[in-house]
């Protein structure tokens, strides 16, 4: 009954999208030179930050992926020694 | 994993550092000019994440039905994933809107789907690192949700008001702007998945080390 | 099918009695809203003899109070679980999970119609809105939008029921998901405060409320279960 409802309302929303109104992009044109900014900033701040963005993730997620790798190598390491019994039940490093 | 992860990486690097020239010699768009080259860096982002949140969400569906630890790693990753692409899109548009179109951003129905589903993401993300324990299932449930808004964010901006590029332009594009564009999806596509094995390697470990912990105190 | 509807009646009726007796989740909500709209009326209404806001302001301060007001009331609803361990009770009890959720999503729904009621007049009000010419259609959208924000906002509260950080985490997570319902709310009530009232325009955004109330309750009694694990 639920679904039934469901794709009613949904049938009825395809009507809605339908009728919407649609407007052209319209680019912007014939601007006055005084106002026309260059583009060459913004064409390379774009393409800088991507760099960037994917250098400092990409180093970030290596460091992370180092470190808990050398934690596994450590607690593999203790675990396989003979071990001791803990009075104190132990504490984590 | 990490065997796919180097080569990978290789090859998107590659990519990345031939695309510039590539872009560079692809002819000027008649009335943008220069700055309509960030084209070929802002729309494969802005795909990408859109495709990410959508593999985000079925993948989090999958995790509430069969709860496998593994679902929930690459629902992580690629959570990570559609915020850092996002980001890119959401820089690299505003720097190309504000020469094209004069203004930094408007309220039009396709920005404003994208913005609302960065930041459910984002939130995802919050949710996973100030949640505490049992924020994994509550995660999938957000990301499932965000995903079901996003069409009646679009739908309803879409009945507001209007003016992003038509979607009929990537279609059409003559082959001298076509080419550039899909090299660069394909080096931004390619770093993705090297990423992705990346982040769900850290996980994976991560659970190993918890595990070790647990068994180490008894 | 009825035993879903009694766990959903013995649910509702427990809160609404507790509620009967302290009255101290209407009162606060209700009183946080008012000052809401005050706050934002000192904002928002122009300078000048009619004091007049700018544009929009009176439909969009109107729901603005209802999110933040109903966020909290979210928050403390399921606080007062938390407190007495109830939830888990609940949870064990033999009835569907799903009439659980739906019980307090009728609550969590009066308590914001029963604020409503009374912020309504306010913004009318203060703005000079002529709020009441559509009675029925702003009845409409009252209706269909505090169902869809708080169907996702109750799942979302159960969900967040002991996690850490809950109280910033509600709104964080509620309200770029309920998006579309402000949209919607806010569109549709300044279409109906047009001058003349776009009632065209009021009917289409309710019908993408019902809509949005219908996908995201079938959503949210489907997660129910398996979000609710503990």
């Amino acid at each position: 009954m639920k679904k039934l409802l469901l794709i009613v309302l949904l049938l009825a929303n395809t009507l809605l999208v339908a009728q919407e109104p649609q407007s052209e992009f319209v680019p912007v044109k014939e601007v006055p030179a005084s106002e026309q900014l260059p583009s060459a900033p913004l064409v390379i701040t774009a393409y800088a930050f991507v760099w960037l963005a994917f250098a400092v993730y990409a180093w970030t997620m290596w460091r992370k992926l180092g470190k808990v790798e050398q934690e596994l190598g450590a607690l593999s390491a203790q675990i396989s020694k003979p071990r001791t019994p803990r009075g104190d039940g132990g504490t984590r490093p | 994993m990490r065997k796919v992860f180097v080569p990978l990486l290789a090859v998107a690097g590659f990519i990345f550092m031939t695309a510039p020239i590539m872009i560079a010699q692809a002819p000027y768009e008649s009335t943008m000019g220069l700055v309509q080259k960030i084209f070929y860096f802002h729309m494969p982002p802005a795909m990408l994440m859109l495709l990410s949140a959508i593999f985000c969400g079925v993948i989090s569906a999958i995790y509430l039905i069969r709860k496998r630890p593994v679902y929930d790693w690459i629902a992580y990753a690629a959570a990570e994933l559609t915020v850092l692409y996002g980001a890119l899109a959401m820089v690299t548009g505003p720097l190309w809107a504000r020469k094209a179109w004069g203004v930094w951003w408007i309220w039009d129905a396709r920005l404003t789907m994208s913005l609302l589903l960065w930041m459910v993401f984002v939130s995802y993300l919050l949710l996973r690192r100030y949640g505490g324990p049992g924020s994994e299932t509550l995660a999938a449930g957000l990301a499932l949700f965000g995903m079901a808004t996003s069409p009646f964010v679009y739908l309803s901006v879409n009945i507001w008001r209007t003016i992003h590029p038509l979607t009929s332009v990537v279609p059409t594009l003559p082959v001298d702007f076509a080419f550039p564009l899909w090299y660069a999806f394909t080096g931004f596509l390619l770093l993705y998945i090297a990423l992705m094995t990346l982040r769900v390697r850290i996980e994976e470990q991560r659970a190993l080390v918890d595990q070790l912990y647990l068994e180490s105190e008894e | 099918m009825s035993a879903f509807w009694r766990v959903v009646w013995i649910v509702a009726r427990k809160d609404l009695a507790i509620e009967a007796r302290s009255r101290e989740l209407i009162n606060t909500t209700v009183f946080f809203a008012l000052s809401c709209v005050i706050v934002f009326s000192v904002s928002f209404v122009g300078e000048g003899g009619d004091g007049r806001a700018l544009g929009d302001a009176a439909a969009g301060i109107l729901w603005i109070a209802i999110a933040f007001s109903g966020t909290l009331a979210l928050g403390r609803t399921f606080e007062r679980e938390r407190y007495g361990d109830t939830l888990r009770a609940l949870l064990l009890a033999p009835g569907a999970r799903p009439a659980v959720y739906v019980g307090k999503l009728v609550g969590v729904v009066g308590l914001l119609l029963a604020t409503e009621i009374i912020v309504v007049p306010l913004v009318a009000l203060l703005f000079q809105a002529r709020l009441f010419d559509h009675a029925l259609l702003l009845a409409a959208l009252l209706v269909f939008g505090t169902v869809g924000f708080s169907c996702v906002g109750t799942l979302f509260a159960a969900m967040l029921g002991r996690a850490r950080s809950r109280d910033v985490l509600l709104p964080i997570l509620l309200y770029p998901v309920t998006i579309p319902v402000m949209i919607a709310g806010v569109r549709g009530t300044a279409a109906l405060l047009q001058a003349p009232p776009q009632l065209d325009m009021a009917r289409l955004w309710i019908m993408l409320l019902l809509s949005f109330d219908v996908v995201f309750l079938t959503l949210s009694l489907w997660t129910f279960e398996s979000v609710m694990t503990e």
